[in-house]
């Protein structure tokens, strides 16, 4: 009857966000994510530099490039650093972040959107000045 | 009823929320929601603070990049930035979120030697940080680039300036946090709140990745 006392099956329990699910109690044990998410964070952040200042690559694609790195990199933070996993003890976490993903991309899409059509349809800033005298 | 009751009532002092359950008062409205502790409850309401903050930072990210072109005649970022700073500032946050993830396994194990330690380092290489950007800032408004000069420079100050307010705000909560672990002890409830500044900290380094990435290497290199 009273089966909620039983220890939680791992798929049915939550986990917080940033803990991480370690067997032991030794600090060794739990330091290989963080060991890997600073060597693959590292990687990442030496290529976008080293990509910043390169001709070696056509121009206009670095800045796509840049890009494509940053968020590489917040991946490998989230999972390492974070420890956001896409397992079901997760699933909370998850769905909180893409949903701030979500708003994140309507702010800066949407004005970029919307103040580059604004742009394109003012008249130039002469012809302005001109109107007011 | 009588199992459930028997739950409720059988105190266990980390598990909140068990009173929760459906009409008919015989099931929990959902098991695993039904028990979650309080370090899940805790952890995830400031991982909802964290995404909001997040968001406020996209606001700051949204009018940088509308402002970009807008100099006024001054200085663009491609003749202000130096990215040797960035880089080595780059390099002093990334570490500290390193060890501040040593620290939280510190915490966590009970381990003096390893919290207190990587504590230190990450006050350190936090407080370098801040230094690097003051004297960045200083620089720049000794050359007459301060946030006055344009609409570029103001969006400029106030993006980095609003992460650097983070990161000196992460450094007062940390000697905070070394200062309650060293006088209470590793209770659930310290242990919580380590939980709390570690997130906050890790989150400080993603908006960095974009904020180095937006406006120092595709301000100054493209």
């Amino acid at each position: 009857m009273s089966h909620a006392e039983e220890p939680l099956a791992p798929d049915d329990a939550d986990i917080a966000p940033g803990d991480e699910e370690v067997g032991g109690h030794e600090p060794i044990e739990g330091i290989g994510s963080y060991l890997i998410g600073l060597g693959l964070a590292t990687l990442l952040t030496i290529v976008s530099f080293f990509i910043a200042g390169t001709t070696l690559v056509w121009g206009p694609s670095i800045p796509v490039a840049l890009v494509v790195l940053a968020i590489a990199q917040m991946g490998v933070h989230l999972a390492f650093f974070l420890h956001i996993t896409t397992g079901p003890d997760n699933l909370n976490n998850v769905m909180a972040l893409a949903f701030g993903v979500l708003i994140v991309f309507l702010i800066i899409v949407g004005s970029l959107w919307i103040m580059a059509h604004m742009n394109h349809n003012m008249m130039p800033m002469d012809q302005i000045m001109q109107m007011q005298r | 009823m009588t199992g459930f009751e028997a739950t409720a009532g059988s105190g266990r002092p980390d598990r909140i929320g068990y009173v929760r359950e459906s009409r008919d008062g015989r099931h929990p409205a959902g098991h695993a929601g039904a028990l979650a502790s309080k370090r899940i409850i805790v952890g995830y309401g400031f991982w909802i603070f964290l995404l909001s903050d997040i968001i406020m930072f996209s606001a700051f990210f949204a009018t940088y990049a509308v402002l970009i072109g807008q100099t006024a005649g001054g200085p663009s970022g491609r003749e202000l930035f130096d990215l040797r700073n960035v880089a080595i500032e780059t390099a002093c946050l990334l570490l500290s979120s390193f060890t501040c993830g040593i620290a939280s396994i510190g915490a966590q194990t009970h381990r003096g030697s390893w919290f207190y330690g990587a504590m230190a380092a990450t006050f350190i290489l936090g407080a370098t940080f801040i230094g690097l950007e003051i004297s960045e800032f200083a620089g720049l408004v000794a050359r007459g680039a301060g946030p006055t000069r344009s609409a570029f420079l103001s969006a400029f100050f106030s993006l980095v300036g609003c992460h650097g307010m983070h990161v000196s705000a992460g450094l007062l909560w940390l000697l905070t946090m070394v200062a309650q672990v060293f006088a209470k002890g590793y209770r659930p409830d310290i242990l919580r709140r380590m939980l709390c500044f570690s997130l906050f900290w890790h989150a400080l380094d993603i908006i960095w990745v974009a904020l180095f990435t937006v406006v120092y290497l595709m301000g100054s290199g493209a």
